[in-house]
């Protein structure tokens, strides 16, 4: 029988069986441990996991070490979705032969990703994934930026970020096109279940987490991953940005049922200007020059017509 | 619903591709995760007509690319159980990243690759660049020269790569279209004795035994990584040799054929031979008759296993021989062949050596005619006769235009 935790409190949360050692090299104030541990406490059931090529497989894995207590997996860059479904797949065919040598379990197979191994070069794989409907959940550590190797540019990286590869300069603001809609993607695959999550909305998250788990078939999370190396914040600030970032409604929260019935979970009392959430960050520090002040109004536009978009999609139903 | 056996006649007429199938319906594979390409296709096509009709009872997933074909074969084995494939080409050129880390996590899985060109230009026939371009990439390579081995040799593979002092994956080679689509009679295994050879897969470090959770596919810098690798190259070197002949000498107790590292064809008393792979072989093993009634003592080598290099076995093969055509199916692109390479650096150390020099044949599915091979030998007699190599140690044979020979 599949086993849902029961959880009260954060404390309790926080505290709750570690299959995911703390023990790892990620960085100091780094989102993506906090996301991990919140994905994986939100079950009580056997987990096979992989990750793909990015900061937490190098710093959760460094032979002959790991940070995982449960089955894991890495292989390449772009393929952890698929490694992930291989191993889903195995699981169907010795259920069927009778070989499983724990025929009463119910595992649940999860792959992570960053947004530089999701939204790019991990794309195909995880479509196909997606679109074979494996009894599997994906889960991007969207930090925006290809953090594990020096903080490149990615289709997730958004208007007007400083990356190495598209550094702001004397004549550039920096990154010019816009963050792919990597949630509208998944969506059209018309998969069981996708939704959008933040670390410091964390019941809402692990609710998400829960349905993504109870789901039959393939379930997509693009988790927002504040990354204090390439976002350029001060380490204890992490969920002081994830804040910023769900309540100026830059990351809106909410959810895709079978690609059509869009659900937002999240409704900030007080919204907060995008400016605040741009403001935090180093990446976007040159924005506040006069001369590339008109970006960020249209940061705030571009953000109050997804958000306009996004309750359209909801009250329409379809 | 149970899966149902399929009645085999003891001769079937079955091509390379459809041989291959049957072989992987008999090993009774748990996970197949592939995706089509030619000369290959008819290899999945095969099998996914199997899986329809209620004779596999395993799981068979098409994805949407050769990278992700081995992807998933990598993660279906890691998870523990019988996993197979089947390629050729610009897929295998995909899928080559994921082949070296099927091999460095030493799982076991049997990857049918059905040699065709490399483009470009791009085309769809028969030669060995392929083969060639993963020859260093940790797998076990078997080469079939006709359906018959074919399927033979899937059974055999699976039997070396699941060894659990072996798991490596291995490769079944066999010539596009030469092999792949022509039919021939296959001498069968029922599916009780087929799938009793293999017997059913015994798994380790497997990722569902969640009593005993394992990390796959780790990180490595400078402190490991340089063990790992050399641990791979010393099973490869030490181990996979002798469970081969260990295997071939079981499958011959079973059914009476006999495979070796290195086959040979009127060899014993052979003072000319030709040294190539696949269906070459056969076209090769005529000719070298013909050549006996003319008063050439020839004979032919044919590789069976390509990796591990059977480097001892072409010593003593060779030894005694006195010229010796190397052909290589593929362009080498600015070097001496592969294959005529392999030969003479394990010939360089021998007591004796032949003289050797190497021949590029048959690129993109050119045929390689009788008369190409009567002349060869005609020149390794020559050589014989004058004591040394008389010709360029490589020439292009069978392409239009002025000749083509260098070194």
């Amino acid at each position: 029988m599949s086993e849902m935790k029961k959880i009260k409190n954060l404390k309790e949360f926080s505290t709750s069986a570690d299959r995911f050692e703390g023990a790892n090299l990620l960085c100091p104030g780094c989102a993506h441990s906090i996301i991990v541990r919140e994905v994986l406490n939100a079950t009580n059931d056997d987990l096979v996991l992989a990750a793909s090529t990015g900061c937490l497989e190098v710093c959760t894995a460094v032979y002959p070490y790991t940070s995982w207590d449960a089955s894991w997996i890495h292989i390449g860059f772009e393929n952890g979705s698929t490694a992930v479904a291989g191993a889903e797949t195995m699981y169907k065919a010795l259920k069927t032969k009778g070989r499983l040598k724990q025929p009463d379990r119910t595992p649940k197979f999860v792959a992570f990703g960053g947004d530089g191994a999701s939204y790019d070069i991990g794309f195909q794989w995880i479509s196909g994934c997606m679109e074979r409907n494996h009894d599997m959940m994906y889960v991007v550590l969207d930090n925006e930026v290809y953090a594990n190797t020096g903080g490149q540019r990615s289709s997730s990286t958004p208007i007007g970020s400083s990356a190495t590869t598209t550094p702001a300069g004397s004549i550039s603001y920096g990154e010019k096109i816009n963050k792919k809609d990597m949630m509208g993607i998944m969506g059209a695959h018309h998969i069981p279940y996708a939704a959008q999550v933040a670390p410091n909305k964390w019941k809402d998250m692990v609710k998400k987490i829960q349905k993504g788990f109870a789901t039959e078939g393939a379930v997509f999370i693009n988790a927002v991953s504040p990354c204090t190396t390439e976002w350029k914040f001060d380490p204890k600030d992490t969920m002081h940005i994830a804040d910023l970032a769900t309540d100026t409604l830059v990351f809106p929260l909410y959810e895709i049922i079978d690609g059509r019935q869009y659900n937002i979970t999240y409704r900030p009392k007080n919204v907060v200007p995008v400016e605040e959430y741009l403001a935090a960050q180093g990446r976007f520090k040159h924005l506040f020059k006069d001369q590339y002040k008109y970006l960020i109004k249209e940061w705030q536009e571009r953000v109050d017509e997804n958000w306009a978009y996004l309750q359209r999609r909801e009250e329409a139903k379809v | 619903m149970a899966f149902d056996k399929m009645k085999l006649r003891d001769i079937e007429v079955w091509d390379g591709n459809f041989a291959a199938a049957q072989a992987l319906r008999q090993c009774q594979v748990d996970v197949v995760s592939a995706y089509p390409i030619t000369p290959s296709t008819a290899i999945v096509e095969g099998y996914a007509k199997f899986k329809s009709d209620n004779f596999v009872e395993g799981e068979f997933i098409m994805v949407e690319s050769e990278h992700a074909a081995m992807s998933g074969c990598i993660g279906a084995a890691a998870a523990g159980g019988r996993v197979a494939t089947a390629t050729s080409s610009q897929g295998l050129a995909l899928m080559s990243e994921t082949l070296y880390q099927a091999s460095g996590m030493r799982l076991p899985i049997v990857l049918n690759l059905v040699n065709r060109a490399l483009a470009s230009p791009l085309n769809v026939n028969g030669d060995h660049s392929d083969m060639y371009m993963v020859r260093d990439s940790g797998w076990i390579q078997f080469d079939a020269f006709n359906p018959q081995e074919a399927y033979d040799l899937n059974f055999i593979a699976f039997k070396v790569s699941e060894d659990h002092d072996i798991r490596l994956p291995a490769i079944v080679n066999q010539d596009g279209f030469m092999t792949s689509h022509t039919a021939q009679g296959v001498a069968t295994m029922d599916d009780d004795t087929a799938f009793g050879f293999v017997g059913t897969y015994k798994p380790m470090n497997d990722m569902l035994d969640f009593e005993h959770p394992v990390t796959h596919g780790v990180q490595t810098e400078e402190d490991w990584h340089f063990e790992h690798k050399a641990r791979q190259h010393n099973d490869l070197m030490t181990k996979a040799g002798p469970k081969i002949d260990e295997v071939f000498a079981d499958f011959k107790k079973l059914t009476g054929r006999k495979y070796s590292q290195v086959e040979t064809y009127d060899m014993e008393d052979a003072d000319v031979a030709v040294f190539c792979l696949g269906t070459s072989v056969e076209t090769a093993r005529e000719v070298a008759k013909e050549m006996r009634t003319r008063g050439i003592k020839a004979g032919v080598v044919g590789l069976r296993v390509i990796r591990p290099f059977p480097f001892a076995q072409v010593q003593a093969t060779l030894k005694d021989v006195k010229a010796v055509a190397v052909l290589d199916r593929s362009s080498p692109n600015g070097a001496a062949g592969a294959m005529f390479n392999e030969v003479t650096t394990a010939m360089y150390s021998a007591e004796n050596s032949p003289l050797i020099s190497g021949y590029i044949y048959g690129l993109g599915g050119r045929d390689l005619t009788k008369v190409h091979l009567v002349d060869l030998y005609n020149e390794l007699d020559t050589n014989v006769k004058a004591g040394k190599v008389t010709t360029p140690l490589q020439q292009f044979i069978g392409v239009r235009g002025p000749k083509l020979a260098y070194l």
